[in-house]
């Protein structure tokens, strides 16, 4: 049977298993609407505000569901409008296929209305990407981006349609990419490992994202347990374990926890885990691994070496290395460093707390934890805002934490909230935010509206742009160029402008009444906090820097 | 030969943008090339890419890793100094008169170079041979004045019956030995 490049484009993404993709119609793309109007009851399509709005939320929908997340846009600036988020899938590792839409092949290369080089302008932020100017090779295009998308470290893949491509008729026949192979490791890389942690005296376990992708968090608290070692975590690999867990320290790095740092600084074993070592947390690259050899698991293996040289390096997916690991390492009990962890854990310096009576970030935060259950998924803008998340929530299941780590891309929240929404089945979610991340991306509260989706936003307002404040106050000698706005948005007239509702909390004790309200809406909220403007995000490790110059205080 | 330099090879799918791809890489990871050459094979939907380069081992595996990780390199393989054949071509347009000109002509016989084209004021020599060669020729030829010349770049082979197009895949060469 013959059917059109748009319709074959459906029945592609159907096969592959999509029920729900994000997008903004448009001139190139009209075919597609066209099919994607018939198939309706096989995929939901979630029209947004704005492109970026689109890509991010098939982002935060692929982070929670752990399914590859697609978006549509149009040629020229509907494309365009897609890149950072692209990007921010890229930096993260998220499965995502971007579809856009081009003029006719016969327009390409003449500078047609709404012509951009699309592939071109995505090629060193996508994992692979596609032109496609023959209908012939469209399916097999669309089955092997899912597959490039989903296999080995995930990420993002762009199919580009020419609109004559859309309307040809060809012949289709469904079927699925077997997975790429991924590398696996000799017996006697394993044994080197293994031999490693037996004989090591203070193993540390470092954590990233890539715990969570591969749905690891069960081997690897057997594997923490059995080695009897400690568990620090990048921001990436927040939430794989559980925040109560005896063994966590919690995040590592330019924000983290000083136990997880100092403890981290202390250990002559290294076993890092799913993570690539960004800069963000590793600090000053020398020293972070000074006194100690590394293990390094990934399943990337540009990452081994990469930023951080590997004495032993495991390759594969990480649930299946840390299975085999299991198999070779022993039981060990190291009581002398289980006591120095808990010293340092117990330390004041590890302690830093807000004062509890005071309307501030941490009591937010709190707060809005006691209103939300183990399974809600909370997102996050870029900024101050996110690093308190990161520091004061107290996470439990895997996929809650929703975040732009890699690109730190201000405007994310919104429409990553909007996309977990819908990748949980509507469960409720939270977006932590702020005032100047809001204003990037606040016409997405539209898309949630339109939707009513059950999403409570909790907008930190400290009039400023806070993250590059606090770098101004501390290493600018106080000179804050352009980072305190004089905004004069009214969030709550705002909100309900938009068709949500709006709480306006200026101290402590009205904070708790709004939570009630919001979380018993079922529809979007939006919760306008004020806080200091001088709050800072603390403990600090100054970029390039270590543990010894870690700043406790304002 | 810098005690530094290497040569890779790699086959390729022969697909527009695909040298795009591959010379993207170099730039966004900051990896400075010495020279890249390009073209088809005895197969005919890949084409072969030889690159060289100079750094420490750290740069060459980043540069081995970061180019297996693109969809469209199926083959890349660092190439051995002592196990391979290295090639590069070099056309070059020196001055030449009536004083000259039998002195270029020797040099040209001794280096085994061809006379591709000669005038009364120029002529143009065409050698291939290792880099070195090519080099030692340029210097020979500069005090007589040239006037311009082209390098096609490094070109690779190995000795022995196996292919390039037979080596183990990176992911393949990273798996299980036992």
């Amino acid at each position: 049977m013959k059917i059109t490049g748009a319709e074959l484009i459906i029945r592609a993404l159907i096969s592959e298993g999509v029920d729900c993709v994000f997008g903004y119609p448009g001139g190139a793309v009209l075919n597609i609407y066209d099919e994607l109007y018939k198939f309706s009851a096989q995929i939901k399509h979630i029209a947004t505000c704005h492109e970026q709005g689109a890509v991010h939320a098939a982002d935060g929908y692929a982070r929670v569901s752990g399914k590859v997340g697609v978006v549509i846009a149009t040629s020229g600036p509907g494309a365009t409008n897609l890149v950072t988020g692209i990007a921010n899938a890229y930096l993260d590792s998220v499965p995502l296929v971007a579809i856009t839409g081009n003029v006719a092949c016969p327009f390409i290369g003449k500078d047609s209305f709404q012509e951009v080089d699309i592939t071109g302008v995505t090629m060193p932020i996508t994992k692979h990407n596609y032109i496609v100017k023959d209908v012939n090779r469209l399916g097999d295009v669309i089955h092997q981006a899912f597959a490039i998308a989903r296999s080995g470290r995930p990420g993002p893949v762009l199919i580009d349609i020419p609109k004559d491509v859309q309307q040809c008729e060809c012949e289709y026949v469904e079927y699925i990419h077997q997975p790429a192979p991924v590398a696996t490791n000799g017996r006697s890389t394993l044994r080197k490992a293994a031999e490693q942690i037996n004989d090591c005296k203070r193993p540390y376990i470092y954590i990233g994202g890539g715990v969570i992708k591969s749905n690891a968090t069960e081997e690897l608290l057997e594997f923490a347990d059995r080695i009897d070692a400690p568990i620090g975590s990048s921001m990436m690999g927040l939430a794989a374990v559980p925040h109560d867990h005896p063994r966590f320290l919690g995040m590592t790095g330019m924000h983290g926890k000083y136990a997880a740092s100092q403890i981290l600084a202390e250990s002559d074993l290294l076993i890092a885990i799913g993570t690539r070592f960004s800069d963000r947390a590793t600090g000053n690259k020398t020293e972070f691994t000074k006194g100690k050899k590394v293990i390094h698991i990934d399943i990337d293996p540009s990452e081994i070496g990469k930023n951080i040289p590997a004495y032993v390096a495991l390759l594969g997916d990480v649930k299946t290395v840390l299975q085999q690991l299991l198999a070779g390492v022993k039981q060990r009990n190291r009581p002398s460093w289980r006591q120095a962890v808990q010293a340092i854990k117990d330390s004041s310096d590890n302690r830093l707390e807000m004062p509890p009576d005071q309307l501030n970030p941490e009591t937010v935060i709190k707060a809005v934890r006691r209103h939300a259950s183990d399974d809600t998924v909370v997102c996050t803008d870029v900024g101050q805002h996110q690093m308190w998340t990161a520091q004061y929530y107290d996470f439990s299941r895997p996929r809650t934490f929703i975040t732009s780590g890699g690109l730190g891309a201000m405007g994310f929240g919104m429409g990553a909230a909007i996309g977990a929404c819908f990748g949980t089945g509507g469960r409720k979610t939270i977006l932590f935010t702020s005032d100047g991340s809001f204003h990037m991306n606040m016409n997405e509260l539209a898309t949630a509206v339109s939707n009513q989706l059950p999403l409570v936003i909790v907008l930190l307002n400290n009039n400023a742009l806070g993250m590059v404040r606090q770098w101004q106050a501390m290493f600018f000698e106080q000179r804050y160029s352009n980072t305190s706005l004089a905004r004069r948005t009214d969030y709550v007239r705002l909100a309900e402008a938009m068709g949500a509702v709006g709480f306006k909390v200026d101290t402590l004790s009205q904070l708790e009444p709004a939570l009630a309200k919001a979380f018993a809406e079922t529809g979007p909220v939006l919760i306008e906090v004020t806080i200091d403007q001088d709050a800072k995000v603390l403990p600090m490790i100054p970029p390039n820097g270590t543990i010894h110059d870690i700043i406790l205080k304002a | 030969m810098d005690n530094d330099e290497f040569v890779i090879s790699m086959l390729v799918n022969n697909e527009a943008g695909v040298l795009t791809r591959v010379s993207g890489l170099f730039a966004r990871r900051d990896f400075n090339i010495d020279s890249l050459s390009v073209g088809v094979t005895e197969q005919p939907g890949l084409s072969r890419i030889t690159i060289t380069a100079h750094g420490d081992d750290y740069l060459k595996d980043q540069i081995i890793k970061q180019l297996a990780k693109l969809q469209d390199v199926k083959v890349v393989k660092p190439m051995p100094f002592n196990n391979s054949v290295m090639r590069e071509l070099l056309l070059i347009k020196v001055q030449a008169d009536r004083d000259t000109r039998s002195a270029l002509l020797e040099a040209a016989s001794v280096f085994r170079a061809k006379v591709v084209d000669l005038k009364s004021d120029s002529i143009i020599l065409e050698i291939t041979g290792e880099r070195s060669k090519c080099e030692a020729f340029i210097e020979y030829l500069r005090p007589y004045g040239i006037v311009e010349l082209c390098r096609t770049g490094l070109t690779s082979i190995s000795r022995g019956l196996k292919p390039l197009k037979d080596s183990k895949s990176f992911v393949e060469e990273n798996s299980a030995k036992e």
